[in-house]
Formats: C-alpha cells, sequence, structure tokens
C-alpha cells in the first residue's frame, strides 16, 4: 500500500494543472481522426523538458489515458475512430448515435472506459512492485534476452509480415547504434554530421509518428470533408449511469480482455477492443442486437481498451520492455529525464513512479467528468480540414523536434525518418518493432558487452547467453513469439494471394 | 495496379533494405575497433538474412502485404510533401522559423483547401489560421518554454 503515501504529489497545483490539461487536450486530440494516440504523446514530450520528472510523467500519462478514451467521440458521432482501440466502439456506437442515443452511447462509452481504466491502473499499482522485486533476479544476460523480446513480440505480433516486421525491429537496433560507441568511444555508421550525437530518440519518434501520418492527410488530396456529425441530444446522466452497471456483465468481459492483453507486449488497443467486443457478443443473450446499437457493444470495448493502459505499463516500468507503442514513447520520455524503469523506478525515485501512477488513477475520473462534459464540441473540432491538420502537425514536428536540443540536425532526422517510415509502411514495414528497437537497442547492447565480460572470465559467451532457466525461458518466448508470427503468415498468405489475384483480375475488366 | 507493378514496386524498397543490410555488415566487420562493433555485427548479420528473404519474396513476387504506391496517390502527396521538404531544409534556417512556418502551413492549407481559388475568404482564411496558429506556437515555445529558434532573415 506504498502508493497510498503519494497521493499528495498529485494535488499540488503544478501536477494537477498538468495532469488537467494533459486530459482535456488528451481528449481533444483523441476525438480528431489521424491523430494517434503515439503520435499525441511523442508531440508532448518536447513539452515535458522544462518540467520536474514528476510533472513530465503526469502530463504523457494523463494524454496517453484520455487519448484512447477520447477516440470515442468520433467513433460515436462521426463513425470514424479517433485511434485504432475505438475500431469495435464504432461498430454499435455509431449505431446508437443514429437511432437518437448519441448522448447515452457517449455517456456509457466514458463510464465504461473509466470502470476498465480504474481497475486496468489498480492492477499497474499492484503488479508492478511484485514483479520489479522478481526482475533484481535478472542479470545482463537476462536483460539482454528482454530487450530482444521486446523487439521480437512487437515484430512478430504488430506486423502483418513475419520478415518485415522482424526486419524492422533489427532496423531500429541498427538506427540505435548510430554515433559514438559508449565504452570504446568509436565512430559507428556516421555518414553525416546530423548523426554525430546519434540518433535522438524523441526527434525520431516524432519523426516516425507524425509525418507519415502528415503525408496520409496530404495523400487525400483536395476533396471536401464528407464526414457528418449526428447532433447529440440531452440525456439525463443518472439513467446512463444506472443503465451502464446494468450491463455488469459486458463490463467485466471487457475489463478482463483488456487487462489480459494489456500485459502482452505488442497487443494493443485495438485487439483489447475487438476481442472484447466479440466476447461479449458470445456470452450475450441479445447476441442478435449487436451491430444494431446495442450498448453492451459500445461497454465492451471502450471498458477493454481503457483497461489496457495500465497494464500495458507493468512490463515498462518494470522490465523496460513497453507493452505498446505509446509505452515505448512514453520510456523515451523517461529517459530523457535520466529516470530508468524497473528496481531503479521504484527504489531511488518512488516519487516519481508512484505519483505518476496515482495521477493515472485520479487521471481517469477527471477523464470521464471532462469526457462526457467536452463530448459535444470535441465532435466538432473532429471535422478540422485536413490540410489544417496536416500543416499544424508539420509545424508542431519541427519545433517539438528542435527544440530538444536546439539542433537543426534532429529536425532534419525527424524528417527523414518519417519520409522512409511513410514510404516502409507502404510496403509492410511496421513502425511500432522500428521504435522498440531504437529504444531497447542500448539497453540491449549494454548487457550484452557486460555480458560478454562477465562471459569471458567465466565459462564464455555461449554458457553465459544460452543457458540457466531464465535464459532459456526467455529464449523460449523469443522463438514462440516468431514461430507464432511465421505460422499466421501462412495461414494469411494463401488468403492475401487469393485477395491480389482476384484484385489483378478487377482491374483488369475494367 | 498490375500483378508485375506490384512485384516490381516491392523490389525497390526490398533492393533499397538489402543494400543497407549489406553495407552495416560490411562496415561492422571491416571497421576498428572490432570491440566497439560486437554488437553491431550481431544485428548486422540477422539483419542481412532477413532482407535477404525479403528481398527474394520481392523477385517472386510473394511480398504482398503492403498497399504500395500509386501513381494517383503519388500526384497527390508530391506537392505537400514538397513543401514540407524545403520548409524543413531551406526555409525555417533562411527566412527564420517562425515566418516559415506561417508560410509552409498557408502553402499546405491552400493546396489541399478544397474551396476554390478563386474565392477571397477561402484565401482569408488559409493566411489568417495559420498566422494564428504560429501566434499560439510563438507564445507556447518562445514566451512559455524559451526555446531560441533561428531567425533567418525575417523572424
Amino acid at each position: 500500500m506504498e502508493f497510498l503515501g503519494y497521493f499528495g504529489g498529485v494535488f499540488e497545483p503544478v501536477a494537477f494543472m498538468l495532469l488537467l490539461g494533459g486530459t482535456i487536450g488528451g481528449l481533444i486530440l483523441g476525438a480528431t481522426p489521424g491523430l494517434s494516440p503515439t503520435m499525441a504523446v511523442a508531440l508532448l514530450i518536447p513539452f515535458t523538458f522544462q518540467l520536474e520528472p514528476t510533472q513530465g510523467l503526469i502530463l504523457l500519462g494523463a494524454a496517453y489515458t484520455s487519448t484512447v478514451a477520447g477516440g470515442a467521440v468520433s467513433a460515436i458521432l462521426l463513425k470514424i475512430p479517433g485511434a485504432p482501440a475505438n475500431i469495435a466502439t464504432a461498430l454499435d456506437g455509431h449505431e446508437m448515435a443514429r437511432n437518437g442515443q448519441g448522448a447515452k452511447a457517449l455517456h456509457m462509452s466514458f463510464m465504461a472506459s473509466g470502470v476498465g481504466g480504474v481497475l486496468g491502473v489498480l492492477l499497474l499499482i499492484f503488479l508492478t512492485p511484485v514483479l520489479a522485486k522478481w526482475a533484481l533476479a535478472f542479470g545482463p544476460s537476462h536483460l539482454f534476452w528482454m530487450a530482444i523480446l521486446g523487439v521480437t513480440v512487437i515484430g512478430s505480433l504488430d506486423s502483418k509480415s513475419f520478415v518485415k516486421g522482424l526486419l524492422s525491429g533489427c532496423l531500429g537496433l541498427w538506427l540505435s547504434m548510430i554515433g559514438y560507441d559508449d565504452i570504446q568511444g568509436a565512430q559507428r555508421f556516421i555518414f553525416h554530421d546530423a548523426l554525430t550525437g546519434g540518433i535522438n530518440i524523441i526527434a525520431a519518434l516524432i519523426g516516425i509518428f507524425a509525418i507519415p501520418q502528415v503525408i496520409e492527410m496530404f495523400a487525400k488530396g483536395r476533396v471536401p470533408s464528407s464526414i457528418s456529425s449526428l447532433t447529440v441530444e440531452k440525456q439525463s446522466l443518472m439513467a446512463s449511469l444506472r443503465e451502464t452497471f446494468m450491463y455488469k456483465r459486458a463490463l467485466a468481459i471487457g475489463t478482463v480482455c483488456g487487462a489480459i492483453i494489456g500485459l502482452i507486449p505488442g497487443v494493443g488497443g485495438q485487439i483489447a477492443g475487438l476481442l472484447a467486443y466479440d466476447q461479449s457478443r458470445k456470452f450475450s443473450p441479445d447476441r442478435d442486437k449487436f451491430g444494431t446499437g446495442h450498448p453492451e457493444g459500445v461497454i465492451a470495448a471502450e471498458s477493454a481498451n481503457n483497461a489496457m493502459v495500465g497494464p500495458s505499463l507493468v512490463p515498462l516500468l518494470t522490465l523496460s520492455i513497453p507493452g505498446s507503442p505509446t509505452a515505448a514513447v512514453l520510456l523515451g520520455g523517461l529517459l530523457i529525464h535520466g529516470i530508468f524503469p524497473g528496481t531503479d523506478l521504484f527504489d531511488n525515485h518512488p516519487q516519481v513512479a508512484w505519483t505518476f501512477i496515482n495521477s493515472m488513477l485520479i487521471g481517469q475520473i477527471l477523464m470521464v467528468v471532462f469526457g462526457i462534459w467536452i463530448a459535444g464540441w470535441a465532435a466538432r473540432i473532429a471535422k478540422v480540414p485536413t490540410p489544417i491538420m496536416a500543416g499544424a502537425v508539420l509545424v508542431l514536428s519541427l519545433f517539438g523536434s528542435y527544440s530538444i536540443q536546439q539542433s537543426m540536425g534532429d529536425v532534419y532526422i525527424m524528417l527523414v525518418l518519417g519520409l522512409g517510415m511513410f514510404f516502409l509502411e507502404k510496403f509492410g514495414f511496421s513502425a511500432a518493432p522500428l521504435v522498440l528497437g531504437l529504444i531497447l537497442g542500448p539497453i540491449a547492447e549494454a548487457n550484452f558487452i557486460q555480458g560478454s565480460m562477465i562471459a569471458n572470465a567465466g565459462d564464455g559467451a555461449a554458457a553465459y547467453f544460452l543457458t540457466g532457466t531464465l535464459n532459456l525461458m526467455l529464449i523460449a518466448m523469443v522463438l514462440a513469439s516468431m514461430a507464432y508470427s511465421f505460422w499466421a503468415t501462412m495461414i494469411h498468405e494463401p488468403r492475401r494471394a487469393a485477395s491480389s489475384a482476384a484484385q489483378t483480375k478487377t482491374e483488369a475488366a475494367e | 495496379m498490375s500483378t508485375s507493378t506490384r512485384r516490381l514496386q516491392h523490389l525497390v524498397p526490398a533492393s533499397l533494405v538489402l543494400a543497407l543490410a549489406a553495407t552495416v555488415t560490411w562496415l561492422s566487420f571491416t571497421r576498428e575497433p572490432a570491440d566497439a562493433f560486437l554488437f553491431p555485427r550481431l544485428i548486422a548479420v540477422v539483419m542481412l538474412l532477413l532482407a535477404g528473404w525479403n528481398f527474394a519474396r520481392a523477385v517472386l513476387g510473394l511480398a504482398r502485404v503492403g498497399t504500395g504506391l500509386s501513381a494517383g496517390l503519388l500526384i497527390r502527396l508530391m506537392p505537400g510533401t514538397l513543401v514540407m521538404l524545403v520548409y524543413v531544409f531551406l526555409a525555417a534556417k533562411w527566412l527564420g522559423f517562425y515566418v516559415a512556418s506561417w508560410i509552409a502551413f498557408a502553402a499546405i492549407y491552400a493546396l489541399y483547401d478544397p474551396a476554390p481559388h478563386s474565392s477571397g475568404a477561402a484565401w482569408a482564411r488559409r493566411i489568417f489560421i495559420p498566422a494564428g496558429f504560429m501566434v499560439m506556437i510563438y507564445l507556447l515555445f518562445n514566451t512559455l518554454l524559451k526555446v531560441q529558434t533561428p531567425r533567418g532573415i525575417f523572424f
């Protein structure tokens, strides 16, 4: 119950204002189609440089939590999920809005998000210290394998192509090695002056997540906006509250699915929402009503995608392995403040760790209150024309990446990586494993070198890295994630070939 | 997009990634001090193997993940991308961050705004919305965060 002693930090004036600002800003950004939670958090990192580490993390945590929930607004009112995590919400949420129950759907989605989110953060609170103590048993070889596991799991599970997912992870690992080597001081892969200091993680994150979305907005061309928002009628809040808790089964299924999915590195909110929606439909006596505007669908999906947020931080805060791309960005935010996850975080910076976690708990409640309050006009902001959005994100990316070290080199790196990522994504490469490789590369290398030194003084590298129960377990998990992805690729391959052939036939006929 | 075009398109990134992996491997094994390149060698070899596999799949026409790039898409994104490149690589430093950003924002808005170019009201929007946004950015970065940006020939 150590966390109870750190609630005071959340209510300090600056911290609370940041929590409030992060929550409201996150809700608006989340409601805006095209602005993903990962990109929102990446763009916010430069604003945390001047803040205390705790304050910076409170801002980022609030934005992470509320962007996921805010995505429900556009999913319900515009049928455009604000983030991939809200895809399942749109299925019944928009139908409810079309049936004149838009306000009810919004109330229910935020209440369900709040319930799922609070339980998810409680899981984070109770699981993290236990796992952090367990992480003490980890030596350099285990940490090396953990870092490799982080890259392979996301490379395997987050990508539609086994080989391209892993290759993206390798590209990220290579990018992390550019610059001066920490031990020997040797120059590595410095092809341009801008690379002398290595690739700045924050500039890279902004480029990789923001620039491809800007170019995607360009790719839409000069088309008039066809987004039409449904109007929101008045609805009693108490009636919505009562009705939300009538669907206890959907809430429970959503929360459990979200929490489990969150704990597995690499499996994001999109899967959590869709899985919870599917399971809720299977167990519901009204399964035929799903897809026609049934509240259970909204409740299951929204409780799941917010229940995922807290547990997705468990592997990050204990083992430095981010559970999702947004968690990877948060890791970048921690590292720039000189804070390393794991036992160090809870032993040496308990104030930072617990205040951050507690702020996420309070943030869930604020998110429900402000979400319901601003949902109506957040939908109007969501209709901001695409060219304005593209211009604003581009300008923010330039200022954000420059402000890190006041260096044009970071700006060039941001743009080059962003352009490269856009083209790579068009050919099936993934941003998430690349970012994980970039962030986990230094951790993997430091532990590999340290392990090699220990191995040289002992029985050799093979014995040190490839034997021992924990090493073997981690290697088995690396191989299992790769084998699963390979198997999944083999299953989807014939389908993809068939659809590709059908598309070619159609084009030929036209 | 025909099958042969798609295959050809997949070959381009596959070749580039293979060339990059080969370069990284060659540099890792030839540069000194060798100890500094121990970890890069490990990663480079894995990357080369995966890049080789990816290239073989592209040659055999088995690489199907990803939508590829159609001519229409390239035409649509080209003007905005050009503005972005000129803005970041030339204008930001030469004109100064704030002026260059305002011009780039307004140019992107004008290029992709569906409103007719003959409309005076549309042009007013295209000029004043980016200007308003830049005032916010100035207050945020210059006044609040005290970030000293390149001033260039203007501001």
